[in-house]
Formats: structure tokens, sequence, C-alpha cells
């Protein structure tokens, strides 16, 4: 199994943390991964995006030229992505913020109102847990325990617990839409 | 030693910040550098992990500071690193060349972006030249490791700054924007120093055991003597090409053609041999991890029973000149070459492989 999988929105929608996230539980769960963020100028509001491998076997080539799975937190995101997804593939994609439908009809859609169930929660800055938690239960890449325990306690070291439990409801949240 | 690294064990990190703890386990006493992308975050995590440690970091006021202050810190014995990318590397060669003729152990890095002049940020591999054919003036060589991995950005770091002392000489790694920016697990590895370093006991400055006057310098203006200076560094890059080339083979045994490549393009060339594979074909990697010494004698040897190279590079074929140095007329090498933060596709090189293995005999195929 080699899953590969982009990350993409605007800048502080939690873009390369989603993808820090499912890079670090990969690796405790002993699975094979790299992760690699767009680099350089960058400002809040721009695009953001970055792309994760996760597989069972040694990764090679680090890039990501046909995604099997995107999440799409905006819409400038989805124009951008939509046409490289590999046939037969996953689009996530944020309805809270695109109001337009999926043109292709060779992938699989899958429709999160990410930021207003974040809000729902009580912030809507967890949106980006909301979309990573449906992908999670959809698609069982990585397990969203290991996601909202571990992964979350590591890679967002110094949080406050407020903010932590946020996230966890959110990444909940999130995965009961794929139930 | 900080007890937040977990020494031993498996951690996800970006490259930039691997080669940053290599160098501080390494036992690097003092970092300076001056900030650059895509190279930033091992300036940054040195900045932390140095003050932590009680060591010396030092923002300079510009490359051509830190590459002379390593000249300094090098010449009273004690490890020391810079490290840069392109045009920043570009401000440090003269420095090089100094520490090269003093024969000065120094550790550095380039995180190669696009160039040339000022260029562009995105990864790419185009100081393959500067970096093997010494880099700054004169008659010498730095050992050059080309990792392709965050694992052996750490690994070879350790490694460098030991061969550097091992052999008194300026030693780097080049890494390009992707290996430098990516994120993988590794294992932080304890360092193992090398058996039998010298001491430099007999040619450090300021140790109070001395009692004869030492100099460290890179004049010497009397003809023999230069010239002998020359040889004698001659002769140890002989000792060092005999004993620190390093290579991979992967799938060469049955292998009608074979790519060639290092660092980033490696892993995009193994993704395509896998491929290509599927498709029936016989292909194979050599992939050198020294780029000087360059693996020339293997690549040689692989040359007699191959009947094509494909040799992909994210520069324009800078090292297909080294693999046709090394080859001579027995094979045919190929070219695929990209540059500026164009990375090659894999489905390219697959296509370009098919091409090679169609070529009429005189022809050589290139990407561009």
């Amino acid at each position: 199994m080699t899953q590969k999988i982009r990350c993409a929105g605007f800048g502080g929608q939690g873009i390369v943390l989603m993808g820090r996230l499912i890079a670090y539980s990969a690796m405790v769960e002993d699975k094979h991964t790299t992760f690699f963020p767009q680099y350089g100028a960058a400002m809040r509001g721009g695009t953001a995006n970055c792309s994760v491998i996760v597989a069972d076997c040694d990764i090679a080539a680090p890039t990501v030229e046909e995604p099997d799975v995107v999440l799409i937190m905006n819409g400038p995101s989805l124009d951008k992505f939509e046409d490289t997804v590999k046939p037969g593939g996953w689009i996530f994609y944020n309805t809270s913020l695109i109001d337009r439908e999926v043109k292709r009809d060779d992938v699989n859609v899958f429709k999160v109102a990410a930021n207003e169930i974040a809000d729902e929660v009580g912030s809507s800055r967890s949106a980006n847990m909301v979309m990573l938690g449906a992908f999670v239960a959809k698609l069982g890449t990585i397990e969203l325990d290991t996601l909202s325990t571990r992964s979350l306690d590591a890679q967002m070291h110094g949080k406050s617990e407020r903010v932590m439990e946020l996230n966890r409801k959110a990444l909940k949240r999130g995965a009961s839409l794929a139930e | 030693m900080s007890e937040k690294i977990p020494i031993g064990e498996k951690v996800l990190m970006k490259g930039n910040e691997a080669m940053g703890e290599a160098a501080v386990q390494a036992g690097c006493m003092a970092y300076y550098g001056y900030p650059i992308t895509p190279q930033n975050e091992l300036t940054s995590y040195m900045s932390r992990r140095m003050l932590e440690e009680g060591r010396i970091f030092i923002q300079t006021e510009s490359e051509i500071g830190a590459i002379n202050m390593c000249y300094g810190t090098a010449a009273v014995g004690e490890r020391c690193m810079t490290s840069s990318s392109s045009p920043g590397m570009s401000l440090k060669q003269e420095g090089i060349s100094y520490m090269a003729s003093a024969s000065l152990p120094v550790f550095f890095v380039n995180v190669n972006r696009g160039g040339p002049g000022l260029g562009n940020i995105a990864p790419a591999q185009s100081d393959y030249f500067q970096s093997t054919r010494g880099g700054g003036h004169g008659d010498y060589r730095v050992i050059v490791f080309g990792p392709t991995n965050v694992q052996e950005l750490y690994d070879f770091t350790m490694l460098g700054f030991d061969v550097a002392d091992k052999y008194r000489t300026p030693t780097m790694i080049l890494a390009d924007g992707i290996l430098g920016q990516m994120m993988e697990p590794l294992v932080l590895h304890e360092y193992k120093p090398l058996p039998d370093l010298p001491s430099k006991a007999d040619w450090r400055l300021g140790d109070p055991a001395t009692k004869d006057p030492l100099l460290v310098t890179s004049l010497v203006l009397d003809v023999p003597g230069m010239e002998q200076r020359n040889l004698d560094l001659f002769h140890k890059y002989e000792e060092i090409t005999k004993n620190e080339t390093r290579y991979e083979e992967v799938d060469t045994d049955d292998a009608d053609i074979v790519l060639v490549a290092y660092g980033t393009a490696a892993r995009i060339a193994r993704s395509a041999m896998q491929q290509a594979r599927e498709k029936g074909m016989k292909v194979g990697l050599f992939r050198p991890i020294t780029l000087w010494p360059f693996p020339s004698d293997p690549l040689s040897k692989l040359a007699d029973r191959v009947e094509h190279m494909l040799v992909v590079e994210l520069s324009l074929g800078q090292m297909w000149e080294d693999v046709r140095l090394a080859t001579g007329l027995k094979t045919k090498v190929h070219l695929h070459g990209r540059t500026a933060g164009g990375i090659p596709g894999q489905a390219d090189i697959v296509e370009h492989l098919q091409k090679a293995l169609d070529s009429k005999s005189d022809e050589i195929v290139r990407n561009f």
C-alpha cells in the first residue's frame, strides 16, 4: 500500500499541521512516510499546500505528481488540484468555503462542512481537524486514536488543554461524518 | 546533552534540522552562518541547540564572515561548521580554498537552490561543478557527500566531521531544497567517532603544551614550497579517493540500461525504475554517494557489461560529464536533466529509458 496525499488551502488554515499530523501518526504506527511542504515566500491568506506519502514499504520519490487523496480546504485549491487526482482516487473538500461541485466523475468525492462543524464544536480554527477526522475515518490510512493522542501531543506541544480538547472534539466530529 | 533529544529513537525531523542535531552530537563547538532559503531551518536549529549546549552560535554579518570564523576556529583545533545555499556558497569559496591549502578541517552544508545568479529558492543540483571541482581558486578538492534521505543527512553529517578531521580537509554535504525541507522518520544514532582519528596536538594553535611556534597559513611565496604543498595535497586526495569512495548499486545484475543519479534525483529515478521494471524493461540504478571522490572505477566496471546509461540530474549535464569521463567510450551515456526547480516526472524518465534503448548506435538521447 502506498497512499499519496496532498493537503491544500489558504495560509492560516493549518494545512502544514495537517500534513505533519498524518506523517507523525504514520511513523508512530511503524509505517513509512515522507512529508514535503511548499516553502519559501508565503503569507497568511495566500495559498498553502503540502504533500505526504504513507506506505508499508520504502518510499523512493518523495514528490507527489498524481495524489491518491486530496484534502481541499478552499476554492482556489480545488481549482488547482482537482485535475491532478489519480482516477479512482479521493477528493475530500470543505463545502463551508467551496460552493461548487467537483467536475470529475472518475474520482470519489467526500463533502465536509469543515468550518461549520468546527464552529459548532467551539472554534472555526479547528476546521482542519474536522477534515482530518473525516479522511482518517473514511480511508483508514492511519488510526484516529493515534492522531488524537500521541500525534496531537507531539505536534502541538505547548498548546493549552482547552485548544487540545477542542481539536480532539473536532477530530471526532469529523470522523463521525464517515460512519 | 539536552534531555529532550531522544538519542537512539525514531523521530520525525526536517532534513535541515537532522543535519543540525547530527553536528551537535558530533561535537561541533561553533556554528557560523547567515540566513538563506532553503537551509534556514538549519541555522535556526543551531541558534537554539548550540546555546543549550553552551557552545558558540554566531549569525555573522555575511557568508564571508562565517567561513573566515571557521578558519580561525579550525586553526585552534575545534570542530566547526557553516551552511548556506548556492549564492551564499559562492561567497564562501575563497575561505574554503584557504582552508584546503592550510589543511584545516571544516564541515559545511550547501542546500542547493536554482541558479545561476540569485536564481530562485526551488530544489536543484546545479552546484555539482562548484562542489566537486573545489569551488574556489587553486588546485584542490573538497570531499562531497550526496545524501538521498533524512537518515543519510544525519549519518553523513557525523561522518563528515570525522573525515574532515581524519584528512584535515574541508568536507561538505550537497543537498537540495527537497531534502532540506522534507520530513521523514530517522533514528538519532549515537555518535561514534571513526577509530584512530589523528591527534591535532602537533599543529593546532594556542595549545599551552606547545613550545615551538606554529604557523597556519595558505601563503607560500617560494615556488618549490608551494608546488610541494600542492603535491602533498594531491597525494592526500589520492588517499581519500582510495579510502572514501562510496556508492550504491540497485538491480544492476540483469540490467540492459542503468540509471545514474544522486540525492533527490536518485529517489525519483528509483521510482521510475520500479515503473519501468513493471513494464518489462531491465533497468538498474547506480547511485554515487560521494560526488567527490566520484565512484569512477565501479562505474567503469559496470560499463563493461551495460550498453546504456541514463543520467538523471537536477542540472543540465554536470554529473553527466563525470559519468562520461568514467566510462569512456564503453557505453552510451544518455541524459535527463531538469533545472531551477523543474523536477523530472517518473513517466518522463520511463519514456526516456525506452527512447535510449531504441536509439541508433551513434545517438545520445537527451531531454532538452
